[in-house]
């Protein structure tokens, strides 16, 4: 292995060119340049759904772009299977591991191994295997197996994997995510290591602070284009945030709540509540939190730091491992998800179609399905269907949306009637206390307004919201007070007319934890 | 946009359930001239053996006749199948079900036989009921706290309960003359027969069973919480609803209608319990639950169809020495063509 | 109780327990690559009539056997096609192919049921025929006997040594992570279950040719859904599956054992251990969520984008 050195005047190792890629709805990647230079860790920093991850699934052939396209060493490739990536020694670790738990390590990486016999010989395997990771400190029992294995040292094979699969660009999807402090210095040890002997590392993260401290080239996308790509050394928070959320230092309108929020009795009230992790989701650390009536709680943070725990524990489906949960000052720490709603509690998931609704089920049905109990008549043999119609018609007229076909198919619905149903369904009676889950998101223009007209409207009601978005605009403008998620804790409680959005931002991407 | 405009109803032919049933007989027939090319490999004529069977079974009302009484099992354990499968579970284990249920239903039989008939027939069908929900009671549990999968535990019950069946005449109700049944039921244990034909009581059960099915699904509250769970439980459990209960109870409910086309074929049909009296019973209901998608005018149609095709067996191995076991080719021809269908589902969810 | 009573049950459990032990082979590959074949009874019914009817026809046993054999596979390829190639519901498919072997090996076995033929020649292992021929009786095996140990082993090796077995392996534990390793999953597929196809008419060929030298309908005597419990029971594991078979088709001949002995246990009861043991053992192993199973066992593989 030859050493390169880092920010040479090589050419780059591999390089994009205008790579498209769009989903139903949603353009993800809209003409992407990149250059990676061997020997350089490159960091792909922005939010969720900035098209990060997106790029990289076609760098690595598990999708195909609509157009651009992908050089390695100065030679045209097409890469349109895993296979081929592999061929171009292009390897990734993704954010779900992509290990086999009832597989020990050694199987694991065998069946990576490009050069594996049909007769599997083992010694020559841990052979390999212990070569490497005495190499780059990737010390990890070959026999053990994967479902045995802490996160940390499942990463420490997946990486090993790669190198045996003779990978020389290796891929990190958000490898920090659920690592503890000490085994994510570990991680840039080795990477640093690699780095030195030429191979090219890219990292996808939204971690500002590992960034700093690690990266060699720094490229920031946002809305599925490149916003900057600079040297580590130009770099700066400011700058990287300015790149990442579109916004200076300047701040957005507030609208302020026309109701004096009543603090004497909160609605909703979390003491020191900690769940369980679940495999790849994130585990909520000593949450505490109060909701008022007539009050919108902002949580900002980017996806994946416990926003759909949060909600999912609020609502009852998460089970609380420590801590208390209080609504309308009783305990609710075991409540069901059924006693949950029958106190007045409504929730709008963030995946309507996986979450809330039946997708083959027409709209009137689905509308009642979080409150059967109140349309059934003769104790359960029949439904008040023209009740249940009546109801729903009032609820979309109050909220202003037009009638949807009460016979329409859930699934065929576009993604703002849907979202609009499930408002409408949520708010037929007015609820006390609301879990918006990413409220907005895919949403055209005018239904988000819609979306948070309708928040607003319960605001004015008395209604207590916990409002969970990545839009910071629509935080700052919605919120009377903002809190940041970030690994399962919660770093910051603050009004937003005390802070800005690039205060906000630093702490969504950890580089500044206050007390 | 009126709101009178928002609630016109597709039109039948657009109705997803008769589309589906139109799909299948047309596969149906496909597979009976599939097995008549089989006929004819065998050396007979395909032609003039489906006339037979059809002349045996429409032909003359006993035929007819005989053909509803086959049919009268089978459309009960088809609907112990299509109960649990609205809230995505997989019955396979009626087979086991029903063999506890007509236990229970023979043990009362022999137990109270001085009790006169309206006394002892609703005992009867109560203890099948519950001896059928006992055994489905266990994958049901299972399933629902999340420990076993439910396929894997009925099939293997579904071998337990015929061997405590043989346990229990072998051991304690053989009649004097023959150790593989018991004793013949009282005339008050039987279910009455009409019009001098073999059709018995059992046939209303059904077709009430049937009905109610039919009904609860579509009117009833539960109906709808089930097709929801059955539909999306993610969705139904954010919702509200207690799933793991329904998952159990529902459960629970397939094992004792199954349970009841055990005592309906030892009372109704047998007047006997017998060794392996099931023929793979349960084991049809399931699929005549899926050659109908889970709807119940098909289950109707299918198990009607499927009696045929085993009377028209039994005819062909008495007229022209084909093996009574042949029809079931026939049958795995017509499931071959309805499973090769890649968007088939019976609990329209993504296949597990 | 004397030692030639222990080893008459020795020797029944072993003639009864090969064809046993070669189903479960098959069925442990099918599962192994994800695939649940419910339909294995059919399977060993059509392998069974087939092979009864050949020899009987031909004379030959040798060719029955590997007539039997092809049966098996080509049975298995026809779920592969429901299953893999149409992304069908398992279980529907594997009843479906039961249904289809009753009714197929009934039609081919028609002509020959109460037939006589001349089964596979047994023989005794060399330095055995020094003993008194009381026991020598009871321990001269066919071919496929002595080779049914060697075949597990020789699975458990395919499987955790080569690199098909790995592939095998990993689709049926996620498909995807195989795919991702460059690997198809619909063509491995397909290989295991013809691979468990033949095995499984390795048992149908012992049980009809070697083993009762008879045809009847149904004569499997639902050894398929035996090998599918005992399958579970060895955790999917071809040597585990050795013990497994001698215990299961012992049980059968224990029975005879405690009656000589004077100990009245009902024959029901005894059948029904296997199934109850399976059951209590899947629960006590925490399940099918533990990796006792395949992971992806009975799920349908849909392909990616």
């Amino acid at each position: 292995m030859t050493v390169h050195q880092s920010s040479s005047p090589q050419p780059p190792l591999l390089t994009l060119r205008g790579i498209t890629k769009s989903f139903p709805g949603v353009l993800a990647n809209d003409h992407i340049d990149l250059d990676v230079y061997a020997g350089e860790i490159h960091a792909l920093l922005g939010e969720n759904g900035a098209g990060k991850s997106t790029l990289m699934k076609i760098l690595f052939g598990f999708y195909k772009a609509d157009a651009g396209e992908i050089h390695i060493n100065s030679q045209r490739v097409a890469i349109h299977t895993p296979r081929d990536a592999h061929a171009h020694q292009i390897g990734m670790v993704f954010q779900d591991l992509n290990l086999i738990p009832a597989f020990s390590v050694a199987e694991n990486i065998a069946l990576f191994l490009p050069d594996l016999k049909q007769i599997i010989d083992p010694k020559w395997i841990d052979q390999r295997i212990s070569e490497v990771s005495r190499q780059y400190d990737l010390q990890v029992d070959p026999q053990a197996l994967v479902s045995h294995l802490s996160i940390g040292d499942q990463q420490k094979a997946e990486i090993l994997k790669l190198l045996l699969s003779d990978a020389r660009i290796l891929i990190l999807d958000e490898p920090t995510r659920v690592l503890a402090p000490h085994e994510i210095d570990a991680l840039y040890r080795v990477l640093d290591n690699l780095r030195k002997d030429g191979y090219a590392i890219i990292l996808i993260t939204h971690k500002l602070l590992e960034v700093m401290n690690f990266a060699d080239r720094i490229t920031v996308l946002r809305g599925g284009k490149v916003a900057g790509s600079i040297l580590r050394t130009e770099a700066d928070q400011k700058k990287l945030i300015a790149m990442m959320f579109d916004k200076t230092i300047a701040d957005v309108k507030r609208t302020v709540s026309v109701t004096a929020v009543d603090v004497s009795q909160p609605v909703l009230e979390l003491k020191e509540l900690s769940t369980a992790a679940d495999g790849a989701g994130m585990e909520l650390k000593s949450v505490s939190l109060k909701i008022h009536p007539g009050e919108i709680v902002g949580v900002a943070g980017v996806s994946g730091n416990g926003q759909k725990e949060l909600a999912e524990m609020i609502l009852g489906i998460e089970p609380v491992r420590s801590g208390k949960k209080v609504l309308f000052g009783e305990d609710a720490t075991r409540f069901s998800v059924g006693e949950m709603r029958a106190k007045g509690v409504a929730f709008i998931p963030e995946s309507p179609l996986q979450s809330a609704v039946v997708p083959w089920l027409p709209v009137l049905p689905n509308s009642i399905l979080t409150r059967t109990g109140r349309y059934a008549r003769r104790s359960g043999f029949s439904l008040d269907w023209a009740q249940a119609r009546k109801d729903l018609a009032e609820s979309y007229h109050r909220l202003g949306f037009p009638l949807p076909h009460f016979f329409a198919q859930a699934k065929s619905l576009s993604g703002g009637n849907l979202q609009r149903m499930i408002i409408a369904r949520e708010m037929t009676f007015p609820p006390r206390l609301i879990l918006a889950s990413y409220l907005t998101r895919g949403l055209d223009v005018q239904s988000a307004v819609a979306a948070r007209q309708a928040l607003l409207e319960a605001r004015q009601t008395g209604a207590a919201i916990l409002f969970i978005s990545e839009d910071l605009d629509e935080l700052f403008t919605l919120s009377d007070r903002l809190v940041v998620l970030f690994e399962g804790r919660i770093v910051q409680e603050i009004s937003p007319a005390e802070t800005t959005s690039y205060e906000i931002g630093l702490l969504m991407t950890g580089a500044q934890v206050q007390a | 946009m009126t709101a009178a405009e928002n609630t016109v109803r597709p039109s039948l032919l657009q109705n997803k359930a008769v589309r589906t049933m139109l799909r299948y007989t047309g596969m149906i027939i496909f597979a009976l001239l599939l097995f008549g090319l089989i006929l004819l490999l065998s050396g007979q004529d395909p032609i003039q053996s489906y006339k037979d069977i059809f002349t045996a079974t429409f032909g003359s009302a006993y035929g007819f006749s005989e053909v509803i009484v086959a049919m009268i099992p089978m459309l009960i354990t088809a609907l112990a199948v299509a109960l649990p499968s609205r809230v995505g579970l997989i019955n396979v284990g009626g087979e086991g079900q029903l063999y506890i249920g007509a236990a229970f239903a023979t043990w009362a039989a022999l137990t109270f036989k001085d009790l006169p008939s309206w006394g002892l027939i609703p005992l009867m069908v109560l203890l099948a009921m519950i001896g059928g929900a006992l055994w489905a009671f266990i994958p049901g549990y299972l399933k629902a706290i999340g420990l076993v999968n439910e396929t894997i535990t009925s099939l293997l019950l579904n071998s337990v309960a015929p061997k405590i069946v043989g346990f229990l005449i072998f051991g304690y109700w053989h009649s004097a003359l023959d150790t593989v049944k018991t004793p013949n039921f009282v005339d008050a244990a039987r279910l009455p027969a009409f019009f001098g034909t073999r059709i018995h009581l059992g046939l209303i059960f059904g077709l009430v069973l049937l009905a109610a099915f039919w009904a609860v699904m579509k009117y009833t509250r539960w109906g709808l919480e089930m097709r929801s769970i059955g539909g999306n439980a993610q969705a139904a459990l954010r919702n509200g609803l207690p799933v793991k209960k329904y998952l159990v109870i529902v459960m629970c409910i397939g094992g004792a209608i199954a349970g009841l086309a055990g005592m309906v074929q030892v009372s109704g049909f047998y007047g006997v319990l017998l060794l392996n009296f099931s023929l793979s019973l349960g084991f049809m209901g399931f699929l005549i639950c899926w050659l109908a998608g889970g709807e119940p005018l098909g289950i109707l149609l299918m198990s009607f169809v499927v009696s045929v095709i085993f009377t028209g067996g039994n005819l062909l191995q008495l007229t022209r020495g084909i093996p009574f076991a042949t029809i079931n080719v026939l049958l795995a021809i017509a499931l071959f063509v309805v499973l090769a269908q890649p968007t088939f589902s019976l609990t329209r969810e993504k296949s597990k | 109780m004397t030692l030639l009573a222990i080893l008459g049950v020795l020797s029944s459990a072993i003639f009864s327990g090969t064809s046993l032990l070669y189903a479960t082979l098959g069925e442990i590959v099918d599962e192994r690559a994800g695939i649940v074949n419910l339909g294995l009874e059919g399977v060993l019914l059509v392998g069974a009539s087939t092979g009864f009817a050949v020899t009987s026809v031909t004379g030959n046993p040798y060719l029955g056997v590997l007539i039997a054999v092809l049966a098996g596979g080509l049975m298995n390829l026809i779920l592969a096609y429901l299953v893999v190639t149409r992304k069908a519901n398992q279980l529907a498919s594997g009843l479906t192919l039961m249904f289809l072997g009753i009714g197929l090996s009934a039609l081919i076995g028609k002509g020959f049921t109460g037939t006589r033929i001349t089964g596979l020649p047994r023989f005794l292992l060399p330095g055995l025929s020094e003993l008194p021929k009381v026991y020598t009786s009871l321990f001269k095996f066919d071919f496929l006997i002595f080779l049914v140990i060697p075949m597990a082993i020789l699975i458990w090796w395919v499987l955790f040594r080569t690199r098909w077995g790995l592939s095998l392996r990993a689709v049926g534990e996620n498909a995807d992570t195989a795919y991702a390793s460059g690997r198809n999953p619909f063509l491995i597929r397909y290989q295991a279950l013809f691979i468990g196809g033949l095995l499984a008419g390795l048992g149908a060929a012992h049980l009809s040719i070697a083993f009762t030298m008879n045809w009847g309908e149904y004569m499997t005597g639902g050894r398929g859904f035996i090998a599918i419990a005992l399958v579970i029971f060895s955790k999917w594991h071809p040597i585990r599956a050795i013990v497994g078979a001698l215990l299961f088709s012992g049980a059968v001949a224990f029975q005879l054992l405690l009656q000589a002995a004077g100990v009245q246990i009902s024959p029901f009861l005894l059948d029904m251990i296997p199934y109850i043991v399976t059951l209590i053992v899947l629960l006590i192993w925490g399940g099918t969520r533990r990796q006792s199973a395949p992971a992806s066992l009975g799920r349908v593989y849909q392909g990616t984008e």
